[in-house]
């Protein structure tokens, strides 16, 4: 690139490129310039700084990600409330302290040995369709769980009958304390409503569906 | 321009040499005045100084920032044949985006992110505040008027081909300025609190959760936890009105230097005059 007769202060060397300009200082077998290591030493230094302030923050914006709430415990009625032939809904409360938003309808009923259940049970469904979310109502005269956002009917056992939800409805843990039945926390089913770990609506449940929507570990372990 | 020489370079500032611009220069670099116009004195002589006042204010500042050089440089600039009214519904997005940040910052004067309190102060906002209807329909209807102007801007960019090279780069920003005005829509639909507002969060949040493999982690983290909880709507007001206008400010900035830097496209059906001067007749 030195052209012949121009003014340059660095004398062409035959090579190509242009002369390498030696900073003052150099000495054969440097490694590292001064400036070189300014360099990188100030850049190490923003990076670890950056970095104390935004990983910090960071896990402090996705630790709900991996803590799970206390369990709630709440009683919902005594044992004669709740026939096994139909069911009761009850209010219970999910998430405390913001009032209405936190509050959750679940229907409850006996269990009935013609559904392989123990009369000692208690079954409780979640009103919380398995679609995206929307509450569904119990119609006692289809004995029929029915959503009123895109049309998810649900049979007695909350099984699908039709529409979109892709399991059957959730279920809420039942104990007994003495004559009182109470509610514990929420856990989903699949499609043989076999009890597997709480879900969020729209996610499929049973065989590989366990491995593309992996439980989350905000939730309770599967009863 | 007589005087150019002495104002600094790319100033467009009028006028003679003695007031205004010049003024700030030392006394060697201005040009002498006309003969009786600078002499006598007076109240006449105030007046004139007070009606250049704003110009000297502005010749101060562009003296010390050169945004004069810049804004004409970015404002000025040439656009090829063919530029029609389309190419303004960039510039109607972005008057969007301006009236959505100014009532937004304005409604989170009255705004109680509380799940308690926010239905209600939303209601008194609403209804007792002077103008509270007012500024919060600007904000909800701005915000579809803002969500239709994105789409028709990216259609016309892609019906006149202003995505291909060298502005692909402007195309990727504008698909993520997209998606940041959706989590605003996404967010800001919460924020009132009633009945709509809790069941489409619950809905949307879901929607999140049926992507596999990361859908139950992100729906867990828009939650900020397996339930919806107070958490969440701090959390979507925090998102709402910090965290994604912060970055729709800054990308905005990019969207912008990018456009003033590589300027704007013709329309495909515009074609380069062959016949210099005799055919722009038969042209648009």
């Amino acid at each position: 690139m030195a052209e012949p007769g121009t003014d340059n202060n660095t004398e062409a060397d035959g090579s190509d490129g242009p002369p390498e300009m030696k900073p003052a200082g150099y000495f054969e077998g440097e490694s590292m310039t001064r400036r070189k290591a300014f360099t990188v030493a100030s850049q190490a230094i923003g990076g670890v700084a950056g970095a104390v302030v935004i990983l910090p923050a960071l896990g402090f914006a996705v630790a709900p990600v991996f803590e799970r709430p206390e369990e709630i415990w709440q009683a919902v009625g005594t044992v004669d409330d709740f026939p096994a032939d139909t069911y009761t809904s009850v209010v219970i409360t999910i998430v405390e302290g913001i009032g209405e938003a936190g509050k959750s309808t679940a229907y409850v009923r006996r269990g009935t040995e013609e559904l392989g259940e123990s009369p000692d049970e208690f079954i409780a469904i979640s009103s919380r369709c398995a679609h995206l979310g929307c509450p569904v109502r119990y119609f006692e005269a289809a004995a029929n769980f029915i959503c009123p956002c895109h049309g998810g009917v649900y049979g007695f056992e909350g099984e699908v009958l039709g529409g979109p939800p892709p399991r059957p409805l959730d279920r809420f843990q039942t104990r007994l304390a003495g004559d009182v039945v109470e509610l514990g926390p929420r856990f989903s089913v699949t499609s043989q409503l076999e009890p597997v770990r709480a879900r969020d609506p729209g996610e499929f449940t049973g065989g590989i569906w366990e491995y593309l929507y992996p439980p989350r570990p905000s939730t309770a372990p599967a009863p | 321009m007589a005087e150019t020489e002495t104002e600094t370079e790319g100033t467009p500032v009028k006028g003679n040499g003695n007031g205004r611009a010049a003024r700030l220069l030392p006394p060697p670099l201005r040009r002498p005045g006309k003969p009786g116009s600078n002499g006598s004195g007076g109240s006449a002589r105030v007046v004139e100084g007070a009606k250049d006042a704003p110009a000297d204010l502005l010749a101060w500042l562009d003296e010390r920032t050169s945004a004069t050089a810049f804004l004409t440089g970015s404002l000025y600039r040439k656009v090829p044949k063919g530029t029609n009214w389309l190419y303004t519904l960039g510039s109607a997005t972005l008057f969007a985006f301006v009236v959505q940040a100014v009532t937004g910052v304005f409604l989170a004067m009255y705004y109680t992110p509380s799940t308690i309190e926010a239905y209600d102060s939303i209601t008194n906002l609403t209804n007792n505040v002077f103008m509270g209807e007012f500024v919060r329909g600007m904000h909800k209807w701005g915000a579809s008027v803002m969500v239709i102007l994105v789409f028709v801007h990216m259609a016309r960019t892609f019906f006149v081909g202003a995505y291909k090279y060298p502005r692909e780069l402007n195309w990727i920003i504008g698909v993520v300025l997209l998606i940041l005005t959706m989590v605003m829509g996404f967010t800001g639909y919460l924020l009132p609190f009633d009945q709509r507002s809790y069941w489409a969060t619950i809905v949307g949040v879901n929607i999140n959760g049926t992507g596999p493999i990361v859908g139950p982690f992100l729906s867990d983290f828009l939650r900020a936890g397996p339930e919806f909880s107070q958490t969440t709507l701090s959390r979507f007001y925090s998102i709402h009105m910090m965290m994604v206008p912060g970055a729709i400010i800054a990308l905005i900035g990019a969207h912008l230097y990018l456009v003033v830097k590589q300027g704007t496209t013709a329309p495909p059906w515009v074609r380069a005059d062959t016949k210099p001067k005799s055919s722009r007749a038969e042209k648009v």
